[in-house]
């Protein structure tokens, strides 16, 4: 059985790649993938932790992890779906995707 | 009190017209429609008179009252407001008191004031200066009668000050009616301003009233018999003055209402806005500037009698201004040549010689004096008016002369008001201009002969300016131009009809004091009914007993040198009409003194109100407002836009990246923070 330490770091690794990516990364495609990498990181943690605690303090089986990532993954495709829109919509109207051409909105 | 007795019928005295202003107020500043005419006639004169109505049934009350209980009727309608705990607890209610003094105040009010608003119909009908100006007109008339009628009524002296606040702003109102004319707005001000510094004393009284008694430990109670209750309490009081003398508190007291008085009933050194008042239309000169509002001084020194009583030098201060101002008043109104500003010095005169009653200890004398002088200048005033509206609007006495054929019955009724006014034998100013004569000359004031005499002299003058204006408008050739003198005719009858019943009021209404020595003629005792009628609300006083001879020969002289001002003006504007002109010009330098009024608006301008202007524009306009407020307002915010906006707002730089990066910031912070 794996150990959940390797969960756990595995889960923090992948969201760290999430983060750096979605800071650096100028193409809008590639930060939206990398949110998805963060979104999946948290759930890998969400079913790791099921694991450790299968049972609820009221003594019967417990599977909330699992049903928060059941529910994570609804909202990931939403965003996703929303997302991947105002990209399509943004490139239609600047030919680009590049993040820093979208900066009017400021002082 | 145990022995007052409730009536509710008394607070549709003053509601009914309060109601009718606020209606047309309503009409005029919020529906923005032309009100039927007949409904705003109707609605005005309606309310007014059914008021008069209400307090000739509330006065017949009071005279069912048998005389030796205490005759009030009091509507206490709730409390107005309250402060403070226990003893120094301090409420002032919303009750109205009608006693003897207030129930004739009361009929005065709303008698005249409902013929004066019945003329008002017709003097205000021509006037198409303003769209919806008759009903303004009305509606300030109908608010200034609340406004006087809760002034009197006022159960305490802080609804009096309400009612007296009330009727200044009303007289403001009025005065600067035909606002676009900047003349009569600026007199409108003036009036509004000199009668602030009158008020601000007035209030400085009440104050002091009201500490004296929470310092002497008794409940500060407001209402005027509570007052009279707890007076003694105080009335031995003195006080400290900077420079190392004391004053007795009561006389302290009694100087700064005192003051309030004088500038609402225009007094010596106050007295500058009445003859600009001449400046509203003549309705409003007749009833706010003759009959009710300016005599309110007067009915408080009375009101206050028992204050007064106690306080010997404001009782004597009050009696000298009103003296001094009598006779001032009247030499200035020998040279004026408007027609209603001869009459407004005459009131001012008039109202001297209240003032000279009611100082003298002579209450009776004094409302005896309102009461007739509101018949009688009322009367004058409206009879002016309706010359007025004769003559096109023309005031200028030097342009009149000969209307006797052309407008007689105001001819008559004028004639009348002159022969009261001057205290000609048995018409209403006779017994009462005698009995404030008789009252000065058996004063105990110091200085009461000096007072009788001035006051007698004053009679004299009264009368000759008085025939003098009669012969110039009425009398001789008239000096009008031609078409004027042509098309000059007698107005309307909502105009000449309310003459007819002051003009019989002024003739008779000195019925209601003949003195006693008349009365022992016929060997009637109590002859006198005013006296009888008003002697429960005086304090008890020392009685002036003069001697009958020497009382006949007072009347006598009065009689006599009244006679002889009329005397004079038949001879010099009536027999030899070129004599004035002569005398003028012989005496140019004592004519011009008096006829540019002694050239006090002049010093007053000089002394007072520039300097005032100079340090308002220079000091508190150019340096507090604009330099200090202004330049901290202004100063603080850019100070703000300088360092908050121009170094803020570089955080919104707009990429998106940056955002996520703070925020990434902001959480690892708080993560380390919960975490550590």
């Amino acid at each position: 059985m794996i150990p959940l330490d390797h969960v756990i770091g595995l889960s923090a690794i992948l969201f760290a790649i999430g983060v750096v990516g979605v800071v650096t990364r100028r193409n809008m495609i590639v930060i939206l993938m990398s949110i998805e990498l963060m979104l999946n990181a948290v759930n890998l943690a969400f079913v790791g932790f099921n694991r450790l605690w299968p049972v609820g303090p009221d003594g019967a089986a417990s599977y909330d992890g699992q049903i928060f990532v059941l529910i994570v993954i609804t909202v990931a495709a939403a965003e996703v779906a929303v997302g991947l829109g105002i990209v399509i919509s943004m490139f239609r109207n600047r030919d680009s995707v590049n993040i820093e051409d979208v900066s009017l909105l400021k002082w | 009190m145990v022995n007052e007795t409730s009536e509710t019928l008394l607070r549709w005295i003053p509601l009914l017209p309060l109601l009718a202003a606020v209606f047309h107020g309503i009409a005029i500043g919020v529906v923005r429609r032309s009100t039927p005419r007949t409904i705003v006639i109707a609605l005005s004169c309606g309310s007014v008179a059914l008021s008069f109505v209400i307090s000739c049934i509330a006065f017949i009350k009071l005279i069912d009252i048998p005389p030796d209980a205490s005759r009030v009727l009091v509507d206490p309608l709730y409390t107005w407001f309250g402060a403070g705990i226990g003893t120094t607890r301090f409420t002032a209610d919303l009750a109205l008191r009608v006693d003897p003094l207030s129930a004739v105040m009361a009929l005065v009010v709303t008698g005249v004031g409902s013929l004066i608003h019945v003329y008002s119909v017709g003097y205000m009908d021509d006037d198409h200066r303003d769209d919806r100006g008759f009903q303004r007109f009305f509606c300030y008339m109908n608010l200034f009668t609340f406004s006087m009628l809760v002034l009197v009524l006022a159960d305490n002296l802080v609804l009096m000050f309400l009612g007296w606040e009330g009727v200044g702003l009303c007289s403001y109102l009025l005065i600067g009616f035909w606002y676009s004319d900047r003349h009569n707005a600026y007199c409108g001000s003036k009036a509004f301003i000199v009668n602030r510094v009158g008020d601000f004393g007035f209030l400085i009284g009440i104050f002091l009233l009201f500490a004296s008694f929470v310092s002497a430990g008794v409940p500060a109670g407001v209402g005027f018999a509570d007052i009279a209750q707890n007076f003694a309490a105080i009335a031995d009081r003195t006080i400290a003055t900077p420079w190392g003398t004391t004053w007795r508190l009561v006389d302290v007291i009694g100087l700064c209402l005192f003051v309030g008085a004088v500038g609402k009933s225009a007094q010596i050194p106050l007295y500058v806005w009445l003859p600009d008042a001449m400046a509203g239309p003549t309705p409003v000169s007749a009833l706010i500037h003759a009959a009710t509002m300016v005599t309110a001084g007067v009915y408080m020194v009375c009101r206050l009698s028992f204050l007064y009583s106690a306080a010997p030098l404001a009782s004597e201060v009050i009696a000298w201004i009103g003296a001094l101002t009598a006779l001032f008043a009247a030499t200035i109104a020998i040279a004026q040549t408007d027609i209603k500003k001869v009459l407004a010095y005459s009131t001012v005169s008039q109202l001297g010689y209240m003032f000279l009653a009611a100082g003298c200890g002579g209450y009776t004398g004094a409302i005896f004096h309102l009461v007739t002088h509101a018949f009688f200048k009322a009367l004058l005033f409206l009879g002016a008016g309706s010359v007025i509206l004769a003559m096109h609007h023309e005031q200028d006495i030097r342009k009149m002369g000969g209307l006797r054929r052309r407008i007689p019955l105001t001819r008559v009724v004028f004639f009348c008001g002159a022969y009261a006014i001057s205290g000609f034998p048995f018409a209403s100013g006779f017994f009462s201009k005698d009995e404030i004569l008789a009252t000065a000359f058996a004063a105990h004031v110091p200085g009461h002969e000096a007072l009788y005499a001035i006051g007698l002299l004053t009679a004299g003058i009264t009368a000759f300016y008085m025939w003098r204006l009669y012969f110039l408008v009425f009398s001789g050739e008239t000096r009008a131009a031609k078409d004027v003198y042509e098309h000059a005719h007698e107005p309307s009858p909502w105009v000449t009809h309310p003459l007819v019943p002051l003009a019989f009021l002024s003739l008779v209404g000195g019925l209601l004091g003949i003195p006693q020595i008349y009365g022992s003629v016929f060997g009637i005792e109590h002859v006198h009914t005013l006296s009888n009628w008003l002697g429960a609300v005086w304090p008890p006083a020392p009685a002036h007993e003069v001697a009958r001879e020497t009382e006949l020969l007072m009347t006598g002289a009065a009689v006599a040198i009244a006679l002889t001002g009329f005397a004079v003006a038949l001879q010099l504007y009536y027999a030899r009409p070129e004599l004035p002109a002569r005398i003028a010009a012989r005496l140019s330098g004592l004519y011009a003194l008096v006829a540019n009024k002694y050239y006090v608006d002049e010093l007053y301008d000089a002394v007072i109100v520039r300097p005032l202007v100079r340090l308002s524009d220079a000091v508190l306009y150019r340096g507090v407002d604009a330099a200090l407020i202004d330049g901290t307002a202004n100063g603080l915010a850019s100070a703000v836009q300088l360092f908050a906006s121009g170094g803020l707002r570089r955080l919104q730089s707009g990429l998106a990246q940056g955002y996520v990066a703070s925020m990434l910031a902001g959480t690892a912070a708080i993560l380390w923070y919960l975490l550590r």
